[in-house]
């Protein structure tokens, strides 16, 4: 389970997370919504270790551990996943060469052997298929000349690979077009079950139709100002955050 | 961010431990009296029982030599150079030359054993296992000729190629053996007095590979010198000189490593290449040479002339190097495009870590009519590193229709260090066509992270990038080899971000 206290942090110097309290329980999936500057990115970067976000109070603990004094990769390796609001593209570095060396350091970590190529390719023609995805995603550098939603099918690919136990999913509906969400739906609805749990940050009730979430968020202004069923997000779409800034 | 001072540190242990050839062979050695002199250049001669012509030559190029000056266009910077305070001889001690390699000494196949290179024929190169799924027996057997300090010392499967008319053997032997070749080809590529470092070299070279490819022969395996410069206060000067007769193919590639010391060593090469009609040679350098350490101590100096003539129509030479190490790197393998229809390559990388300094690049010369080059050179800077592309692609008024395409991209990471390029384009020939393109890009901070959330560690995440920005290079190297370039990549860069 996540479990997230009082967290506050700051990017170069401005306080942008102002005290987070939050829980995800093992085998839920939460969703958090709120409008443009919110600090729904810095919480998943915070969560995820990026430089330069940095923590200046609380705690974050991922299944009693505290994830916050990890580096990135440790994260990683105790099952923390991050799908990439804006995915990165590595010039010259083969797809399957960064999943197979990416799903073999995880495995590593874990003390399980590591996969040969043909191995790797195996499994990873499995997860495609599932993913409707084409094979040549996998001859291709990481991300370079994807498509907008290429790269969040690749992303959800990612995830199908590493097999997280948290996933956080930072804005992955947006650009997507009606086929490709459903795509990346599926993607984290065949994940489900008791030791999966994820966090999808989004601003849209879209996405929430195809993934059904247990608990919905909201957060504005650097805190979790309501909580409460997949109604919330109904609730939000036709009233917007206005009504509930308001109200906090 | 810590993140500074985190890599200062993994910098430190890296050059501690990262260097793994940096260890030294305790054995019984006869050296040259120290420094240089017309006395050593005939000491070595009458070393190496040669014919009055080598002799002479040599004493010709130690004349060219003396009036020389050390070249100081290239931009490197390091204290001079007192050219008495060096051995020019040193070769392990051996009651007989040894006929087969069982009589050679253990201690040097245990040497290079440890470094990767077994002298034994049945076994292949070190590093290969795990290479991807090929099977054990579809393996090429690779051919060594391992040079140590001033000498050859084996050379491995040499009756196999016999059989086919190949000749590869040491340079010294060759001399005894096959003297027409060598005279006949010897200096015609690279003369006595091209340059400061050559003309030394053609006075005082101790060893090197010589490789006779007959006519129509396509050499059935991979052929490499090893080079190792073992003793202190000692400079080697290899002689390198392939040809291939007309129709004949050989892949060929070198490998050398030193100990570390806070001395700094002198490494003077000449390589010749020449192309007959319709022959291609292939010749591949991974080079790693002891770099000095994270303050920039010891290290070898690098100042290595490579040049190749396509002297026959249609004929191609394609270098392919992959350079790691060194404290200077001073180096510009050319091709002399003189066929009709002639190819030149040129397929570089070039890593400048910690205070390292490489000057590297090539020279294109299109004499003949619609010649072609390649040149594609990848540049890495870290730590206070140096990397200059310096490159020259000349055509003549002959060469209608030629065409060259160079491609120069150059990689930073961190802020201290730089990169340079600086190419000379001269064309006189109104039909041909030379294109140029050049790019500086850092890693990214976003890339690194991408990599770490999937987890990679920091050094993971460099040695992929940089990998990916030096695929178009790797890729041409014998695919025995390129998974230890790979990872020679990576380790030359541990610890390098910040």
């Amino acid at each position: 389970m996540l479990r997230i206290e009082g967290l506050t942090a700051e990017v170069e110097g401005k306080e942008i997370l102002k005290g987070i309290d939050l829980e995800v329980p093992k085998g839920e999936v939460h969703a958090i919504m709120g409008p443009n500057g919110s600090g729904k990115s810095t919480l998943s970067y915070v969560l995820a270790g990026r430089e330069g976000y940095d923590v200046t109070g609380g705690s974050a603990t991922f299944n009693g551990v505290d994830i916050l004094a990890m580096e990135p990769e440790e994260r990683a390796a105790s099952g923390l996943f991050l799908a990439f609001q804006y995915p990165v593209e590595l010039p010259g570095v083969g797809n399957a060469t960064f999943l197979r060396t990416a799903l073999n350091a995880l495995r590593r970590a874990k003390g399980e052997g590591e996969l040969d190529a043909m191995q790797f390719l195996k499994v990873a023609r499995e997860r495609m298929r599932a993913l409707s995805m084409p094979e040549d995603m996998l001859k291709r550098g990481v991300n370079v000349g994807f498509s907008g939603g290429e790269k969040k099918r690749n992303e959800i690919l990612q995830m199908a690979l590493l097999q997280p136990s948290l996933a956080i999913l930072d804005e992955t509906d947006s650009g997507l077009d009606i086929d490709a969400l459903k795509i990346v739906a599926d993607g984290v609805n065949a994940m489900r079950g008791p030791d999966f749990s994820a966090l999808v940050i989004t601003h849209y009730q879209r996405l929430l139709d195809y993934i059904v979430p247990d608990r919905v968020h909201v957060l504005i202004n650097g805190r979790i100002v309501k909580s409460g069923g997949p109604d919330l997000a109904k609730e939000l779409e036709a009233q917007g955050y206005g009504a509930i800034q308001a109200a906090a | 961010m810590p993140a500074v001072t985190e890599t200062l540190e993994t910098v430190q242990s890296v050059t501690e431990s990262g260097y793994k050839w940096g260890f030294e062979t305790d054995i019984e050695m006869e050296f040259a009296p120290k420094g240089l002199n017309e006395e050593i250049v005939r000491f070595i001669s009458a070393k190496k029982n040669e014919p009055e012509w080598l002799l002479e030559w040599r004493l010709r190029a130690f004349t060219a030599w003396k009036s020389m000056e050390e070249p100081r266009w290239a931009a490197v910077k390091y204290p001079p150079i007192d050219y008495q305070e060096s051995y020019y001889y040193a070769a392990p001690k051996q009651k007989v030359a040894p006929k087969s390699l069982d009589e050679v000494d253990p201690e040097l196949l245990k040497t290079y054993a440890k470094l990767g290179i077994p002298l034994r024929e049945q076994e292949i190169l070190a590093g290969v296992e795990g290479a991807g799924s090929a099977p054990a027996d579809g393996r090429m057997p690779v051919a060594v000729d391992a040079v140590f300090d001033s000498v050859s010392v084996a050379t491995t499967f040499k009756d196999r190629l016999e059989k086919e008319g190949i000749i590869f053997c040491s340079i010294s032997e060759a001399v005894q053996n096959h003297p027409d070749l060598v005279r006949k080809y010897l200096g015609t590529v690279v003369p006595q007095g091209d340059n400061f470092f050559a003309a030394l070299n053609s006075a005082v070279f101790t060893d090197g590979s010589f490789v006779y490819i007959p006519k129509g022969v396509r050499c059935p395996m991979e052929l490499s010198t090893y080079f190792r410069i073992n003793a202190k206060s000692t400079g080697q000067f290899e002689r390198t000189l392939i040809i291939a007769d007309e129709g004949a193919y050989v892949s060929y590639l070198e490998g050398c490593t030193a100990p570390m010391r806070d001395e700094n060593q002198l490494h003077a090469a000449v390589v010749e290449l020449v192309a007959l009609d319709d022959a291609t040679i292939k010749y591949s350098t991974v080079q790693n040479w002891y770099p000095g350490d994270a303050e920039g101590r010891g290290g070898i100096y690098n100042f290595v002339t490579k040049r190749g003539a396509c002297r026959g129509a249609r004929s191609k030479i394609s270098w392919t190097q992959v350079e790691t190490g060194s404290a200077i790197t001073w180096k510009y393998p050319s091709c002399i495009l003189q066929g009709a229809d002639s190819v030149g390559e040129f397929y570089s990388v070039a890593i400048t870590n910690n205070y390292q300094q490489a000057d590297t690049g090539t020279k294109m010369f299109h004499i003949g009519p619609r010649t072609k080059s390649t040149i594609v050179s990848k540049g890495i800077s870290a730590g206070h590193g140096q990397n200059t592309y310096r490159g020259l692609v000349r055509i003549g008024a002959k060469a209608s229709g030629a065409r060259n395409f160079t491609q120069c991209d150059s990689l930073l990471i961190g802020d201290l260090c730089g990169a340079h390029t600086v190419p000379y384009i001269e064309n006189r020939c109104v039909t041909a066509k030379v294109e140029h393109e050049a790019t500086t890009s850092r890693i990214a901070e976003d890339q690194l992270f991408y990599c770490r959330q999937r987890g990679l560690t920091e050094e993971e995440a460099v040695g992929l990038i940089v990998n990916g920005f030096c695929r178009e290079v790797l890729k041409e190297l014998p695919m025995e080899f390129a998974v230890e370039a790979q990872k020679l990549l990576q380790i030359s860069l541990e610890g390098s971000v910040g």
